[in-house]
């Protein structure tokens, strides 16, 4: 009898801190979360960023505008072309510059191509991270292929820098367009495959439906962009509301969630997938002909045969890369869709040829700070959900 | 002992030990050297650690289409279970600290390859910062350059660092 009453008494419990990262494998990089638990619930999070910080901002500040756009490629270095088009495009809009046509339609093409790597590598790692191994593996083995294809493009497989202000570097290549267009008939059934394990999965529906719940007001307020806003509900998408690039000349729908839970952001994303698919097909079907760099010798770099053959053309480069070139004054701001959320630059132009205040607009910094929202009242086994339901580079998050 | 000696149905036996023949056959003679360095370098379990771009590039090493799986390399999320450690990415001065926190972390033998221009020498970004290469910190064993390095520079980079475990000497011992 003595046993039970031991047993049935009160016994004291108290919270417990833990903190989570900065080395942990399902924190997507370096992020830390010191989590109050109280039991299986987490009573606080505290996510703390910083652990990245390489000061690319300050570094941009440093360069001139055209030997800073490698730099953009290491900020969301998962979809390296989406921030070197946003970079482009904010540069552009800063000189006045009007894109060729051809060029246009070419970055579209490629930055869908990243949106696809960058979502295939959180599908794949999203998954993992709940306890499933095969789904990863599967779309590793798709983004080989989508790699090898920005070597034929421009040589690198992860850091391309492949857009140039006014342009692209080089045309693409038949056999770039005939080894896409290949890989564009297979990936809807590619995607089947996938979906086939993880879509109707009973125990991924048990971790991810109704887990991570933000509503489309609550979203807004956040200032949540990309899949993570439109997971709630909210028909947002800079592609549409204010096209750059040929998103205009594109057909594409946008994906929205209803309930905003994981599930729901999870197959607005898987819906993105297919659109950006959808996207690609059409640039190649539909590519102009044209030039693929703007005539306007002061504030585009010259063609690269030409600095190789050529004194005045070298010349030129050299200025242009060294001291920069004579912008106007002025302050911009250009917002892109990137894959993780709208990924805005903002310039402030002095005149000279390096700006004098560059300024990122990371959609992961933004999604790291409604960690807290998300995880408080759940359980702490939800944490690593929500953690990959945002989508957060840590690279963008920190600069 | 030692002797090979035949017995009446023609098999050559062997005495190892006091007391205990067995069939000389079975019998390899190698150096302790040899035999450890070949067990330790067939399986290195290396610290899945990735900082920044230099991971992505690792993740796609460990995956299906590269498989470093069938090297015997199997990625580990605990530091005291892992024989190396792949400092993928730009260590930031806040950084510093937990990678050579990790690294403590780590059982005796332990080895550092340091992944991409930013860990080797801190690359492109010669920041206030970030630190200028990972080997002020850490005791680094093989650099991979490239930023960030393919795939078959990874490989290459672990096959370096089985090499180097291969011409150790009397690593084993309790004296080191």
């Amino acid at each position: 009898m003595e046993h039970i009453e031991d047993i049935e008494k009160p016994f004291r419990t108290q919270e417990l801190t833990i903190s989570m990262g900065p080395q942990h494998p399902a924190t997507h990089g370096v992020l830390r979360l010191v989590l109050n638990l109280s039991g299986e619930n987490v009573v606080k999070c505290t996510p703390y960023v910083g652990y990245l910080h390489r000061g690319i901002e300050k570094l941009g500040e440093n360069r001139t505008y055209f030997s800073a756009l490698p730099l953009s490629d290491r900020l969301d270095y998962i979809a390296s072309m989406n921030n070197n088009v946003g970079y482009v495009n904010a540069v552009e809009k800063l000189f006045g510059i009007e894109v060729p046509e051809r060029a246009k339609f070419i970055r579209t093409m490629v930055a869908e191509m990243g949106r696809i790597s960058s979502h295939i590598v959180w599908l794949g790692t999203h998954i993992l991270d709940i306890g499933a191994t095969t789904p990863f593996l599967h779309s590793m083995a798709q983004r080989e292929r989508l790699l090898d294809l920005f070597e034929i493009l421009c040589g690198a497989r992860l850091t391309v820098s492949y857009p140039r202000i006014g342009g692209v570097r080089n045309d693409v290549s038949q056999e770039f367009l005939d080894k896409l267009y290949e890989f564009v008939l297979e990936f809807p059934s590619n995607m089947d495959n996938y979906e086939t394990l993880v879509t109707e999965n009973r125990i991924w529906k048990h971790r991810t439906v109704g887990i991570g719940v933000i509503s489309a007001e609550e979203a807004i307020n956040w200032g949540l962009t990309g899949g993570t806003l439109r997971g709630s509900g909210v028909d947002y998408d800079v592609r549409k509301y204010a096209p750059y690039d040929a998103y205009d000349k594109v057909e594409f729908d946008i994906p929205v969630g209803k309930n905003g839970d994981c599930y729901d952001r999870y197959l607005v994303r898987v819906g993105e997938l297919r659109q950006a698919n959808r996207i690609i097909k059409q640039c190649i079907e539909n590519l102009p002909a044209g030039p693929i760099m703007s005539d306007v010798p002061k504030l585009t770099l010259p063609p690269k045969d030409m600095v190789m053959k050529d004194m005045e053309h070298l010349i030129h480069q050299f200025i242009l890369i060294t001291k920069g070139p004579s912008v106007p004054e002025g302050e911009v701001y250009m917002g892109t869709e990137a894959p993780k959320g709208e990924l805005g630059f903002y310039f402030v132009s002095d005149g000279t040829g390096k700006p004098y205040r560059m300024r990122v607009r990371a959609p992961s910094f933004v999604h790291a700070s409604v960690l807290p929202r998300l995880c408080e009242g759940g359980l702490v086994a939800d944490v690593i959900a929500n953690i990959g339901t945002i989508d957060i580079v840590l690279g963008e998050c920190d600069r | 002992m030692g002797l090979i000696t035949t017995d009446t149905t023609g098999n050559q036996l062997v005495e190892v030990e006091e007391g205990t023949v067995i069939m000389a056959p079975n019998i390899i003679i190698t150096s302790m050297d040899k035999l450890i360095n070949w067990s330790r370098r067939s399986s290195l379990w290396p610290m899945t650690f990735g900082l920044a771009c230099c991971a992505i590039e690792m993740m796609a090493t460990y995956a299906s289409h590269n498989d470093l799986d069938r090297m015997g390399i199997i990625p580990r999320g605990s530091p005291r279970q892992s024989d190396f450690m792949f400092v993928a990415g730009t260590v930031t001065k806040k950084m510093a600290q937990i990678v050579r926190r990790v690294y403590d972390q780590m059982p005796e033998p332990r080895y550092v390859i340091s992944v991409g221009s930013c860990a080797s020498s801190g690359g492109i970004f010669n920041t206030y910062s970030t630190v200028q290469g990972c080997d002020s910190i850490l005791p680094v064993d093989v650099y991979i350059p490239g930023c960030p390095p393919r795939p078959e520079a990874f490989i290459d980079g672990i096959i370096k660092l089985q090499e180097k475990i291969k011409h150790e000497h009397f690593r084993w011992s309790r004296w080191r």
